[in-house]
């Protein structure tokens, strides 16, 4: 057995601010060259636990603890934080915002730097470490010309420039693309293997993560441990969709068809799972048992973008010949790699830039004429971070801003600004100020302050960003629930799931130029497009393979049928 | 523009010379620059920008904006000089002769013209070679080389960040404006101050909230990382000095202690040739 590097033993953990513990009587155990996963909903405590491990708890975050918490033998409150760095390496969440230097080998070399660490070692040692993880040919490049994946790679090199015993990673998908995400797991696997340390992955995208192999998988809810052990036992139990988890699809479907999970059947990877020859006579049953879903009738066409071109000031190219049609009603995703086009469009829908050849038409009349405020008044725009759109104090002034700024009197505001609450589900919260709402509530008060203005098409950069599936659903139903009155939907998402599930139609940009237009299961299961665009084969599909389903879209698409049966959608 | 530093990297001997280098003979050549009247001195200086212009390759055109933009504070600068003291000149060198009489106490004397001529070289002296020295110093190094000069090293440092930072802020800026606007947040100058005022506020609030949001990550991100650990650190950009480093510096340094030794024999910050 390997030596023990992270040991809590009865740990508790309370933040001075706060009222009630965030962790309650944590016993865990961590050994050299293990790989953990931790997964729990929001404030279920796993970024606490993080920052307890990496020791940024207690010493940028002071509080109280109980029990104990040992790394590398000793007791973090007796070390210092910069003595607990060698120890762990920590990536945190957010690859843009923790990229320290002007260029790869300075954020490299960071660490070093603050080591005192002279030429030449210091070259030689940023130089190793580049190659390691693929980012050698960019060292002296800027960040804002790398993408999320490399910016991601260079923080991962600028912990292993030391030789740490754990890896701690904050959340790693959270901002990357579904393609580069399983390079990333891939890339942490390898890495692991060549440098022998243990790896801790803070995620709640269970599917994702277990793409490659995971020694255990500790379960978080309320501050406690709810369950720590091998991924195959937790995927045959039920705790996971008790606690807000989603459970990998191809295990949904096996559960539609009746087959029984067990953990010797090993569920946690489908490459590895077991399945009887009664297994896939059950999935087939079920595939032929679902009746095809109506398609509706046509709608007439609200948006329409005809060969668009746009280059930024910079010469930068960001839409060739893009043309698409929305219609009214729809829920229609928008996917692609960062830099396809994806934001740009929306900006030039907006009027916050103007095309330099093509035509954009809403409702058949030409969006030219209209001004940015104007064009507002018909199509909203919801930024990714609420933070960002944010204004005033209070929720009520928030939502009203829009009116107001329009001249409307304040008889007529508040009826307006009282029903978008309700609808909203903000009702409650109505003299409440903005600031103490959760991340999701303020990101329904910018939706609310947009959907006040009464627009008949909303457009969301990432409207599930940073959600656990909980308030994933949340925001999702709230929207679908919008649809169903009669606003049009655009998403821009990297999120699979979210297409999946709730999308009808997906448009898929690439290097400017609109490579598929399909429903989701369509474009999920085109190879193709699939490998354009960074996207990720969906595991149903592969099930449906494994199963002798020899029309794997269509299996995909009774799947996301049934689904939105069962949910009503 | 990615940050105020126009950083233009061309193979040249002033390109080699380390920024920490640059950056003690930019402060001793200003200093040599504002500490003395002197009119050789000055022209010299002048002069010798030429040939380090044409040294590190950098062209006019590259710093033609900025040049322009000087141009046109030293023309106006000499204008306010000569409508509010046209007889500063005669007070400073104690002679007057009048070339011209416009007319109550405005005459052009040739005192005041050479004090306008020493106005217009403090200029030409000093402003081409910050111009030089910012075209030509890898941002990058720049905090190593403040370091080195003996500013703290976290101090240093914050500089480097704030490079790093200006063009995301910049970005995010735009952004929120955009997204405001499209709420009916006026920008234009039509507006009355006040009604300007709450706008900007409502792209400055959330901009500094989640500017707050960042500030908290990088300093986690510096922190679990290291920095602050030493009382020293090192410098993946900073290089070891050559022969052309000390040279340079020692060239500079002539030139200060040449303005001192004027400014004694002249007696004055002046030289005045009308005695």
């Amino acid at each position: 057995m390997n030596e023990e590097i992270i040991r809590f033993e009865h740990f508790g953990f309370q933040y001075r601010a706060q009222a009630e513990p965030t962790l309650y009587d944590i016993d865990l155990s961590v050994r050299k060259g293990e790989k953990l996963l931790i997964c729990g909903p929001s404030g279920c405590g796993k970024s606490t636990l993080a920052h307890c491990i990496n020791g940024l708890i207690p010493f940028s975050y002071p509080g109280e603890s109980t029990g104990r918490l040992l790394v590398g033998g000793r007791e973090t409150k007796e070390q210092g934080i910069f003595q607990i760095a060698r120890t762990v390496g920590t990536v945190l969440q957010d690859p843009d915002g923790q990229f320290i230097g002007l260029t790869v080998a300075e954020d490299i070399a960071f660490a070093l730097e603050n080591d005192c660490v002279e030429e030449p070692a210091l070259h030689e040692r940023v130089a190793k470490a580049a190659g390691l993880v693929g980012v050698d040919r960019f060292l002296a490049h800027a960040p804002e010309d790398l993408s999320g994946g490399q910016k991601q790679r260079v923080s991962l090199a600028g912990i292993l420039v030391d030789d740490v015993d754990v890896l701690l990673f904050d959340e790693p998908l959270a901002n990357l693309d579904p393609a580069t995400g399983k390079q990333a797991i891939e890339l942490i696997d390898e890495l692991q293997r060549e440098t022998g340390a243990a790896v801790i992955i803070i995620e709640h995208r269970l599917e994702d993560v277990l793409h490659r192999h995971v020694d255990r998988v500790v379960l978080m809810g309320g501050g406690r441990i709810l369950c720590d052990c091998p991924p195959d036992e937790l995927l045959s139990g039920r705790l996971l969709s008790e606690n807000g988890i989603r459970e990998p699809l191809y295990l949904t479907a096996l559960k539609y068809a009746g087959v029984e999970i067990r953990a010797d059947k090993h569920p946690a990877m489908l490459t590895e799972l077991c399945l009887t020859e009664e297994d896939k006579a059950l999935v087939r049953a079920w595939f032929h048992s679902v009746p095809a879903a109506e398609v509706p009738p046509e709608r007439p066409v609200q948006l329409e973008a005809e060969s668009l071109r746009f280059a930024y000031a910079n010469g930068h190219e960001a839409l060739r010949e893009l043309s698409l049609t929305v219609r009214e009603g729809e829920l229609t995703a928008i996917v692609g790699t960062n830099g396809a086009g994806k934001s740009t469009f929306s900006k030039l829908i907006c009027g916050f830039e103007t095309q330099q050849e093509g035509t954009l038409r809403f409702a058949g009349q030409d969006l030219k004429e209209l001004s940015i405020k104007e064009r507002a008044d018909r199509i909203g725009y919801v930024m990714q971070n609420p933070n960002q759109m944010i204004s005033q104090v209070m929720i009520y002034d928030e939502v009203a801003l829009g009116l107001r700024t329009r001249g409307v009197s304040e008889e007529e505001i508040r009826p307006r600004v009282e029903e978008t609450l309700k609808i909203c589900g903000l009702w409650p919260f109505r003299s409440w100020p903005v600031s103490a709402l959760s991340f999701g509530q303020k990101k329904r008060v910018t939706i609310a302050s947009i959907l006040v203005l009464r627009p008949q098409l909303i457009i969301l950069d990432e409207p599930t960003a940073g959600q656990d599936y909980r308030h994933y659903t949340e925001i999702m139903e709230f929207l679908l629930e919008l649809n169903r009155r009669g606003i049009t939907v655009l998403m821009i998402t990297h999120d699979m799931h979210l297409m999946l599930e709730y999308a009808r139609r997906a448009a898929v940009f690439s290097d400017g130029r609109l490579i598929a237009d399909a429903d989701c299961a369509a474009v999920l299961t085109d190879a193709e497009t699939v490998r354009r665009a960074s996207l990720k084969e969906t595991s149903l599909y592969l099930l449906a393979q494994r199963c002798g389903i020899d029309d794997g879209r269509a299996f995909v698409r009774r799947f996301i049928d049934y689904e939105r049966e069962a949910r009503g959608i | 523009m990615r940050n105020i530093f126009n950083y233009i990297d061309r193979p040249s001997p002033v390109h080699r010379l380390t920024g920490a280098t640059k950056l003690v003979c930019l402060l001793l050549w200003s200093f040599a620059s504002m500490l003395t009247y002197d009119t050789r001195l000055l022209a010299l200086l002048m002069l010798l920008s030429i040939p380090l212009f044409a040294l590190s390759k950098i062209r006019v055109r590259d710093v033609s904006f900025m040049l322009g933009f000087t141009a046109v504070f030293m023309v106006l600068n000499n204008v306010l000089v000569f409508a509010f003291s046209p007889q500063h000149g005669v007070s400073l060198y104690g002679t007057k002769h009048v070339l011209l009489s416009l007319g109550g106490s405005y005459e052009v004397t040739a005192e005041q013209l050479f004090y306008h001529l020493n106005l217009v070289l403090k200029y030409a002296s000093s402003i081409p070679i910050v111009l030089l020295f910012v075209c030509t110093t890898n941002p990058s190094e720049f905090a190593a080389s403040l370091n080195r000069v003996g500013v703290k090293y976290s101090v240093a440092y914050s500089v480097s960040l704030a490079l790093r930072y200006i063009p995301d802020i910049q970005r995010e800026y735009h952004e929120i404006s955009q997204a405001q606007q499209a709420r009916g947040v006026e920008m234009s100058k039509k507006q009355s101050l006040f009604k300007r005022l709450k706008s900007a506020s409502a792209i400055l609030i959330p901009l500094i909230l989640s500017s707050m949001d960042r500030i908290e990550v990088i300093s986690n991100a510096m922190e679990l990382r290291g920095f602050g650990k030493n009382k020293k650190r090192s410098w993946y950009m900073a290089r070891p000095f050559t022969g052309l480093d000390y040279a340079a510096m020692a060239l500079c340094l002539a030139l200060l202690l040449a303005a001192l030794w004027l400014n004694h024999l002249n007696g004055g910050r002046f030289y005045n040739p009308f005695i």
